[in-house]
């Protein structure tokens, strides 16, 4: 019997596969992983405390900067949630304009996701490229409609900023017939691939029973095979108007959130579709004319949450009846999503813990926000 | 699809432990006025919970109502009331609109039993809370700063913290 002992190490701040600066205390034992500590609080600017000295509208180009991947889906998480303090009502074609970027940002969230966890199993570089190749033609729909590639900064309490220039939707329709013979291509790079395969079945499997406990959320919790999706789950803005499936997991593994995440971009094309049909018919413009954007909402509280592509984003404000928010909450998914980090990484080896990590789907300015 | 509402809530945790409700009483949410009227008062309408009773009221959400999905865990801090108030937010896995429980704690002495033994998904959140806002989890098995640097003094989201020229920031920076 070989003499073993159990040694310290650190992965991070500073560390490629690390999607941040976030550190991770791993005790090992040989190669195996026994006890993991994450560290963070590297990017943490107490975002929360700015914004409760800011005005309502000033904290809408700040909630670009949570997750900086998908800006658009927080400025809907943090408009629906002033919307319902101060009872502002949204007009149904900014609701459709809303749901589109939405589902767009879903798309390029989960393909660049997807880039980077291949990245992380050692498919340097190349696979990223993959991953990112149509994220650009994305961006550039983005800068069409608010003028910024990455912080959009769109949406306005009441709708969004400015309607759709009339490029728009032709360059939209380009880039839906392009998108499921890509999204079959993403999906090859991890299925028919033997040693990425090895690296990701039966990797760092979060059981159902356990991710529910743990308070998980987005495709970490249906990759353990829950079927919780917020759109469905509490639908909001028109989500209830469309017909899509949500995929789940069977054994919630690596391969597992994978996959849930292909089905995703697979179904938002869906919902994509749906609002091209339905987006004509829409009654009012792009916002509400009547709404204030330099708004002082009575004294009360409010919640809204939405399916961010990372999983449930949702803002808590309370308000004491002036312009700025008495308490700006974020309920951030990239946080609560590595709550069971540990769980899931005790027991596999010290290479697979960047692979776990790179499934969970971190953005480093939410999570220390 | 479960719906249950505040009210209802609030019956079904009267019928089981009357003795962990309390009547909510209104929070100044601003200091009172010199001249002028009176602001509103901040009046919410769910159960307001005595803090030690609040893991078996938790606990009782997940258990019995099948509310399996503890979402958030909110402090704010009503500096004029003199209190913090925590609003744990539970959602049922089936689906439907949130339940909230809401617990008071006073602000010189802001403890309360820490829900994380019982129910993992409250571990980051409570150590947010503590590191923020310096609320005390009895029972947490490892609260910490989350945020912050350990040796860092004082709680940044308090009301009362200073904004400008702290030790942090050295001297008056305007």
């Amino acid at each position: 019997m070989l003499q073993t002992q159990e040694l310290q190490v650190n992965i991070g701040p500073q560390h490629p596969s690390t999607h941040g600066v976030f550190r991770m205390l791993v005790t090992v034992d040989g190669e195996t992983v026994v006890d993991l500590k994450p560290v963070f609080g590297y990017l943490h600017r107490n975002h929360e405390q700015l914004a409760e000295a800011n005005t309502y509208l000033q904290n809408m180009p700040y909630t670009d900067r949570l997750d900086y991947f998908n800006s658009m889906a927080n400025n809907h998480a943090y408009a629906m949630a002033v919307e319902r303090l101060a009872g502002i009502e949204v007009p149904e074609r900014a609701e459709y304009i809303r749901v589109l970027m939405v589902e767009l940002t879903r798309i390029l969230n989960h393909a660049s996701a997807v880039g980077f966890m291949i990245n992380d199993m050692g498919a340097w570089q190349t696979p990223l490229a993959f991953g990112m190749r149509e994220r650009e033609k994305i961006l550039d729909l983005f800068e069409m409609a608010s003028g910024a590639r990455l912080m959009c900064n769109y949406f306005r309490f009441g709708g969004v900023a400015r309607d759709l220039p009339p490029e728009f939707i032709p360059n939209l329709r380009e880039l839906l017939r392009a998108l499921p013979a890509y999204i079959d291509e993403l999906e090859r790079l991890l299925r028919d691939n033997e040693i990425l395969l090895q690296r990701a079945v039966g990797i760092g499997i979060l059981p159902p029973e356990v991710a529910l406990s743990y308070g998980v959320s987005g495709p970490v919790l249906r990759g353990s095979g829950i079927p919780y999706d917020v759109r469905k789950a509490e639908p909001y803005s028109v989500y209830d108007r469309f017909d899509f499936d949500i995929p789940v997991g069977k054994v919630g593994d690596v391969y597992d959130r994978f996959l849930v995440r292909i089905e995703e971009m697979r179904q938002s094309k869906r919902i994509i579709e749906q609002v091209l049909e339905q987006l004509p018919d829409a009654k009012g413009g792009h916002i509400n004319p009547k709404a204030r954007q330099n708004v002082r909402p009575p004294v009360g509280d409010a919640y809204a949450r939405i399916e961010s592509p990372k999983g449930e984003l949702g803002f808590y404000l309370v308000s004491d009846g002036s312009a700025k928010p008495y308490r700006y909450k974020v309920r951030a998914p990239s946080f609560i999503n590595l709550t069971p980090l540990a769980d899931m990484c005790r027991g596999y080896k010290v290479a697979d813990i960047v692979v776990i990590l790179g499934s969970i789907d971190i953005v480093m300015g939410e999570v220390d926000r | 699809m479960p719906e249950l509402t505040p009210a209802e809530l609030r019956a079904r945790l009267a019928e089981v432990m009357p003795m962990a409700l309390l009547e909510p009483e209104p929070l100044a949410i601003t200091p009172p006025p010199s001249h002028g009227p009176q602001p509103g008062l901040f009046q919410p309408s769910d159960p307001l919970v005595k803090p030690d009773h609040l893991v078996a009221a938790a606990l009782f959400m997940r258990d019995t109502l099948g509310y399996a999905y503890l979402s958030d865990i909110a402090v704010v801090d009503y500096l004029y009331a003199g209190c913090f108030e925590l609003v744990y937010r539970f959602y049922h896995p089936a689906g439907g609109s949130s339940l909230v429980l809401r617990v008071r704690v006073p602000r010189d002495h802001p403890v309360l039993p820490s829900l994380t033994p019982h129910w993992p998904a409250a571990n980051f959140h409570e150590r947010e809370a503590f590191d923020l806002f310096g609320i005390e989890f009895t029972g947490h098995p490892h609260l910490r700063r989350i945020y912050m640097w350990d040796e860092f003094e004082g709680f940044p989201m308090r009301k009362d913290f200073p904004r400008q020229g702290d030790k942090y920031l050295g001297g008056d920076e305007g």
